[in-house]
């Protein structure tokens, strides 16, 4: 490799605040609400703090909890991994709220928070949008909103929602990101409006975990299903968090059926395999495959192309050993291009500011 | 996909052997009566079958053939795709040359009906009609003990009452039931079928009653049928982590119609997932991907066709040539061929394996 490269880190976490430390973002009636109603927390269930896979072992303080506070964030994430960018992803339960106002004040609320601790704390920091998906025209004033500040460089929803993402419903949505140069970041989580996987509830966290795989297969197919890509021709989604393997097979079955009853969704009008290449990224970690560099070097070919891979170390989640995000045996132009040229093509608003 | 009948020229194929472990001959609700007491024959005639969906007639998503069928697996004499033997005969199973096929009846056998009771009586009453209607006729055909699986109690007598039997070849289910696999509700369901030697054929549909994807219902029919290899997934999980293997270990499970590309990365994913969450799943005594290379079967029909040849053959390579089965899925539409459904670069022992081979072991057909 010819001299330091610097990545950008397309998924990191900072933790969380807690319900009183957004107090201050939230107006008079939601704050005496919080209080009165004695509302304790939106944090979710999708990563346990205490389970391994939440947390690595040395990113914890001495009670076990996770420590992602943006000072810790940043040295880890800058100091030790060298990144030079970091898009924070806060993963708070604004989607999960049933009232469509409550979750509007809370998004705002949240990324209010998110200027002020994390983009304003440390200039390497980018960050998304959090919307109240409950209602699309009240996500779209919050992307109208938060897309002043050119730090917010996407948008965020989780991966199980109360419809599929393709669904027309959205589509004022996609059409506020395009116009901002936002991608729609998909993350794991749900609105928990469904059970978990399709069959229901699983037992153990473990298949909690492996569902959201489910989720991000059932999306891509609705967003090319449903014409998406042919109405936002810009439009990019990045599958974040998503695993990478499950893609091919995707692809292979959804292709094969597209060649069959294609008449059913004329607007899809090239294969699916393309509308992917243009569209669709996704967050390297956690990389499924076995870590061994054959086995990597056959599923970057399944991929199909040097494009489709972002960075990312997903701080502070236990993905990886050691020391180093990408899986190894990557060609030094494919680790360029995964580290610093895709992010850059993927985030229009990272271009600002990145050397 | 949707083929004309291919005019008869075999050439060198017409040597192997072919065992089809998908086709699906139609009964009729009126072929049911004579193996079903008045009182549900007189509630079929009032009620009807209601498995939770809203259509009397029909799919929520509709086909994109009548009866999702071939064109011209319609019989000339009339009458539905695969209800008449001497043309499944012709059209199929002569032609083709088929040595064993396993009918997989998917309607009307009353599984995942609202009413538990109704789909004891039909599932008895469809694997009656499956030996007297067709095995009886042409002992190719070989059956699947359908149970009424949502009733985990009536699905092992069914099976105990099937057991012995080689005119059957596996106990079938279908992908979409009411809550994941795994579930201890189920379980009578499989030491059942590990008690009397059968694999357990999930094959896909079924309605659960919930969406099709775990956010929300999709729109279109192609997404229906994308969604079956997600919820295979969501089902094989389930087995593996509930401990079901661990528990019967002689259990295999056969997966029919749901691909299998997805089959290995599931595998690499539970493994790693399993590396950091083991202790909450202290049951589990091997990695994820072992259960699956040990108790997983697939057919091949409807297979994933990759660009680039090479893919096709990595994917197989994970999973295993001995775990490969043909299947046609005759008469629906997206029919596999067996002339030309296979990768057209594997050696004479791997077909024989996919063709007969891995099916002869599993179901021990002589």
């Amino acid at each position: 490799m010819t001299g330091p490269l610097h990545a950008i880190d397309c998924d990191v976490h900072p933790a969380t605040p807690a319900l009183r430390e957004l107090l201050p973002y939230l107006d008079e009636y939601w704050r005496e609400s919080v209080i009165e109603r004695g509302i304790p927390s939106l944090e979710t269930n999708a990563y346990p703090p205490l389970a391994p896979l939440s947390s690595r072992p040395e990113w914890r303080g001495k009670a076990g909890q996770p420590q992602a506070t943006v000072a810790r964030l940043a040295e880890q994430v800058f100091g030790r991994l060298k990144a030079e960018r970091a898009i924070c992803n806060c993963l708070y339960g604004v989607e999960l709220l049933f009232s469509e106002d409550m979750a509007a004040a809370f998004a705002r609320a949240l990324n209010d928070w998110i200027v002020k601790e994390c983009l304003d704390r440390d200039p390497r920091l980018r960050a998304s949008i959090v919307v109240p998906t409950q209602n699309i025209e009240l996500a779209v004033e919050e992307i109208e909103r938060c897309a002043k500040d050119r730090r917010f460089v996407q948008v965020l929803l989780f991966a199980m929602q109360e419809s599929p993402l393709g669904r027309r419903h959205w589509w004022p949505l996609y059409a506020a990101a395009e116009r901002h140069g936002l991608p729609i970041g998909v993350h794991p989580g749900s609105t928990y409006r469904h059970s978990l996987t399709s069959l229901g509830w699983p037992t153990y966290y473990a298949e909690d975990y492996a569902s959201y795989a489910q989720a991000f297969q059932s999306q891509l197919g609705s967003l090319i299903s449903e014409g998406v890509f042919a109405k936002f021709p810009s439009l990019k989604v990045v599958l974040i968090e998503s695993g990478v393997t499950w893609l091919p097979g995707f692809l292979w079955r959804f292709a094969k059926f597209w060649r069959g009853v294609r008449a059913e969704v004329p607007w899809v009008d090239r294969p699916p395999q393309e509308i992917v290449r243009d569209h669709i990224r996704l967050t390297i970690q956690p990389f499924d495959a076995p870590d061994e560099p054959d086995m990597v070097e056959r599923m970057i070919d399944h991929l199909g192309g040097d494009d489709i891979l972002l960075y990312a170390s997903d701080f502070p989640h236990w993905q990886f050993d050691g020391e180093e995000p990408l899986p190894p045996g990557l060609p030094d132009a494919l680790r360029r291009k995964v580290m610093f040229d895709n992010p850059l093509a993927t985030y229009e608003r990272l271009k600002e500011g990145v050397r | 996909m949707n083929v004309e009948a291919r005019q008869l020229v075999r050439e060198g194929r017409a040597r192997t052997k072919i065992i089809d472990v998908d086709i699906h001959p139609k009964a009729s609700v009126e072929d049911l009566r004579p193996y079903l007491s008045a009182r549900w024959w007189d509630h079929l005639q009032t009620y009807g079958s209601r498995s939770r969906q809203g259509f009397a007639k029909g799919f929520p998503y509709p086909k994109s053939q009548p009866l999702a069928s071939r064109r011209d697996s319609w019989p000339p004499g009339g009458g539905l795709p695969a209800s008449d033997l001497a043309f499944m005969r012709q059209q199929h199973l002569d032609f083709y040359g088929i040595e064993y096929a396993i009918m997989n009846p998917l309607s009307p056998t009353g599984q995942g009906d609202q009413n538990d009771e109704l789909s004891a009586a039909m599932a008895f009453a469809a694997n009656e009609f499956e030996l007297d209607g067709w095995n009886a006729r042409d002992p190719r055909l070989i059956a699947s003990v359908v149970i009424p699986y949502e009733d985990g109690e009536a699905s092992r007598t069914e099976i105990r009452r099937r057991s012995g039997d080689r005119r059957f070849a596996h106990v079938l289910m279908r992908s979409r039931t009411c809550e994941l696999m795994g579930k201890k509700r189920y379980w009578p369901i499989y030491e059942a079928a590990v008690e009397a030697g059968f694999p357990i054929g999930v094959h896909v549909f079924g309605t659960s009653g919930r969406p099709a994807s775990n956010s929300g219902w999709p729109s279109f029919y192609i997404e229906d049928m994308t969604e079956h290899a997600a919820c295979c997934q969501a089902q094989v999980t389930s087995l593996i982590m509930e401990g079901v293997f661990e528990r019967y270990p002689d259990l295999k499970v056969v997966l029919i119609e749901a691909g299998f590309a997805w089959l290995a990365p599931l595998g690499w994913r539970l493994d790693k997932i399993w590396k950091r969450l083991r202790d909450e799943v202290p049951h589990l005594k091997r990695a994820p991907s072992e259960y699956i290379r040990q108790h997983i079967w697939v057919s091949t029909q409807p297979m994933e066709e990759t660009d680039e040849p090479g893919h096709l053959i990595d994917v197989m390579n994970w999973i295993g040539w001995d775990r490969f089965m043909f299947a046609s899925d005759y008469p629906h539409w997206d029919f596999d061929d067996p002339l030309v459904s296979l990768p057209p670069s594997l050696d004479e022992a791997r077909r024989n394996k996919i063709f007969a081979g891995n099916a002869r072991a599993l179901y021990r057909f002589t």
